[in-house]
């Protein structure tokens, strides 16, 4: 079984993220593994653990995303790629759709490519779809589980309506969910083969593409509104007395 | 300007925010809903009756289990064939994969959850949320139809008006295409129909929600099983407040992780982000992950034993206490004073 896992590095979840002169800024935070991207990688490892064969590590991002890489290597997977090229400033999905698709076919022979749901930064969830549609192989969406039998797969499929199994033919795109269980950590080991490891660069010519011409782009960065009000704390003697006061103030934001 | 309105539902059950997508499509000219499935009569009335201009249903058995692939081809047909300006989606696990790909078919992009519409010219720009809301974009798409998925609740809902159904549009009927790579083998419900999305009223329950020694478990429990037959209690307090008020029962993930209820109640960036009226937190410490989740809800209680507490710093109101003595107390006092 060889699977590939896409994944992106951004800035940690805890970062104070700001716009500032028309950029994104997060101080001195540190960039990690996107987080979703950890349960596709999760979901990999446990697929290579239960079948044999191999898990590749694949981004698109500065040369500063070989951490996230590596993070991914150290948790036990076999090889990482690269794909970096001064041509990619302004990737919309659709274009990193394209590049994922272009490298997923250089690296060859996959049976399955797994994403995370979303990223942390653009937060969109559309470039596992859209890279299952430029490949041509079908998509798996939100699998919380995943097992193959031969040349299919089956995943049960986590929507707010409850669960579905959905079975597709191998090569298929699936993204992963939380229910696929925990990450596992990095190992003392893994992080020893993981600084070992070389992670070759790829350019867009490389994987034998052009860079996309964005059609997706930003204009404007804000940040939200702050919020205006301070917390008002409801305090009595007893709970029945705080319950009440507290019932009056809800009553009077007229939102029931 | 002409835009197509993606209604999208689950077995006949409609995703509201497909409604408000009609209001948002009204207000820049022709709203045409698309309703693509099975057994689709009651879905296509109430598309008219809130105020579509036009339906066209693909009504087809080979829709019947929606699967991303022939639903994007038959969306991007219908979109090469009468070219819309643009195409509005409610966002939901099935139009994420049918925008994104049916976007890839028609070389045009996808604008998601966007919080407000508004014109530069003929530009159509979107504000979106971007860092888990943390910094917001404006964004255009130079594509053709562009296209933009709409969260819950953003958008005002139109009011429906029974008795429009076909008197005031047109229905038309379109063929489906048939491209399925996916077979869908089975399903089960959620115990619990949860809408996040869609709920007025969130009450949620964290890790705080196990926390009541004074309440002795059946005998027989491990240290485990105690636990999760505490937090049932606990929660079994949360969903009487929530009931009350018509609201829906959410959880941190340390609640989900520790089993006391499901992975579809969860609040946050790994789970739904929600912007209900009043959002009510129980025994949830406030870290990033979850406040992320709900710190667009308009009135935000919070009720923690810790006075330092983080989630204190997000809400409006908060209250220092025991949720096993103040929940139950809030639910009787509303319940007096609401006349229920
Ligand atoms: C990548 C990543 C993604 C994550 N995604 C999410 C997510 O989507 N959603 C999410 O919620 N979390 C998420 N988390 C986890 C998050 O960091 C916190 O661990 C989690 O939210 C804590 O849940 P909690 O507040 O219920 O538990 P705790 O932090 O343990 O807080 C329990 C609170 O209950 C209070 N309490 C205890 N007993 C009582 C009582 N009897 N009455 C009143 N108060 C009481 C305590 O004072 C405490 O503040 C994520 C973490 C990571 C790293
Ligand atoms: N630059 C990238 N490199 C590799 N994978 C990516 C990249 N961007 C997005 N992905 C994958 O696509 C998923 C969805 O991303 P998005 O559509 O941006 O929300 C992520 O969880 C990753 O698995």
């Amino acid at each position: 079984m060889k699977i590939i896992a896409c994944i992106k590095q951004v800035p940690d979840s805890e970062a104070k993220v700001k716009a500032e002169d028309g950029k994104v800024t997060w101080g001195d935070a540190p960039l990690v593994i996107n987080p979703f991207d950890e349960y596709a990688v999760e979901g990999a490892l446990q697929q290579e653990e239960a079948l044999g064969g191999t898990v590749t590590v694949l981004c698109i991002g500065p040369e500063s995303a070989r951490d996230a890489l590596k993070h991914a290597l150290a948790m036990g997977a076999d090889d990482a790629v690269l794909v970096s090229d001064a041509a990619l400033t302004e990737l919309d999905t659709v274009g990193a759709a394209r590049v994922l698709a272009a490298a997923v076919n250089k690296i060859g022979g996959a049976d399955m490519v797994l994403f995370g749901r979303q990223t942390l930064d653009n937060g969109s969830g559309l470039t596992p779809a859209q890279t299952a549609r430029v490949l041509g192989w079908p998509m798996l969406g939100l699998a919380g589980q995943i097992k193959v039998d031969g040349g299919s797969v089956t995943v049960e499929r986590v929507i707010e309506e409850g669960r579905q199994t959905v079975n597709a033919k191998l090569p298929a795109v699936l993204s992963v969910v939380q229910s696929i269980g925990e990450p596992r950590y990095p190992s003392f080991m893994g992080i020893r083969k993981a600084s070992k490891t070389t992670i070759p660069v790829w350019s867009l010519a490389d994987v034998n593409t052009a860079a996309p011409a964005p059609i997706v782009s930003r204009v404007e960065l804000m940040n939200p509104p702050t919020q205006e009000k301070e917390v008002e704390m409801i305090t009595g003697e007893s709970p029945g007395e705080i319950a009440d006061k507290l019932a009056d103030k809800i009553l009077a934001e007229k939102v029931l | 300007m002409k835009t197509f309105v993606y209604i999208d539902h689950f077995k006949g059950e409609v995703q509201p925010a497909s409604w408000e997508a009609i209001g948002v499509a009204k207000s820049f000219g022709t709203a045409v809903a698309l309703v693509f499935g099975t057994d689709l009569d009651e879905i296509t009335k109430a598309a008219f009756e809130y105020g579509a201009d036009e339906v066209i249903v693909v009504d087809d058995s080979a829709l019947t289990d929606y699967r991303a692939e022939p639903y994007a081809s038959t969306l991007s047909a219908l979109a090469s064939s009468s070219s819309p300006d643009l195409i509005l989606f409610p966002t939901t696990a099935r139009t994420r994969e049918l925008a994104a790909m049916s976007a890839v078919d028609l070389n045009t992009g996808v604008l998601t959850d966007v919080a407000k519409f508004e014109m530069n010219g003929e530009q159509l720009v979107a504000t979106r949320p971007i860092y888990e809301g943390k910094v917001l974009e404006k964004t255009v798409c130079s594509g053709k139809p562009v296209m933009a998925t709409i969260p819950g609740r953003a958008f005002p809902k139109p009011e429906r008006v029974a008795g429009t159904a076909s008197a005031a549009g047109t229905l038309t009927k379109a063929a489906a295409k048939t491209d399925a790579l996916t077979t869908v083998q089975g399903y089960s419900a959620s115990e619990s129909a949860v809408n996040l999305g869609d709920a007025g009223v969130i009450v949620s329950g964290g890790r705080g929600v196990s926390n009541n020694p004074s309440l002795t478990p059946p005998a027989g429990m491990d240290e485990k099983q105690a636990e999760v037959w505490r937090a049932q209690q606990g929660f079994a307090l949360i969903t009487d407040l929530a009931a009350l008020l018509g609201g829906a029962v959410g959880a941190s993930r340390a609640a989900v992780d520790g089993g006391y209820v499901t992975y579809a109640h969860q609040v946050g960036q790994t789970g739904k982000v929600v912007a209900p009226d009043l959002y009510i937190a129980c025994g949830i410490s406030g870290a990033i992950q979850h406040l992320v989740g709900m710190r667009n809800s308009k009135v935000i209680v919070a009720i923690n034993k810790d006075a330092d507490a983080p989630v204190f710093k997000q809400a409006r109101y908060g209250v220092v206490g025991d949720l096993f003595q103040i929940v139950p107390a809030l639910t009787e006092a509303l319940r007096k004073k609401l006349g229920k």
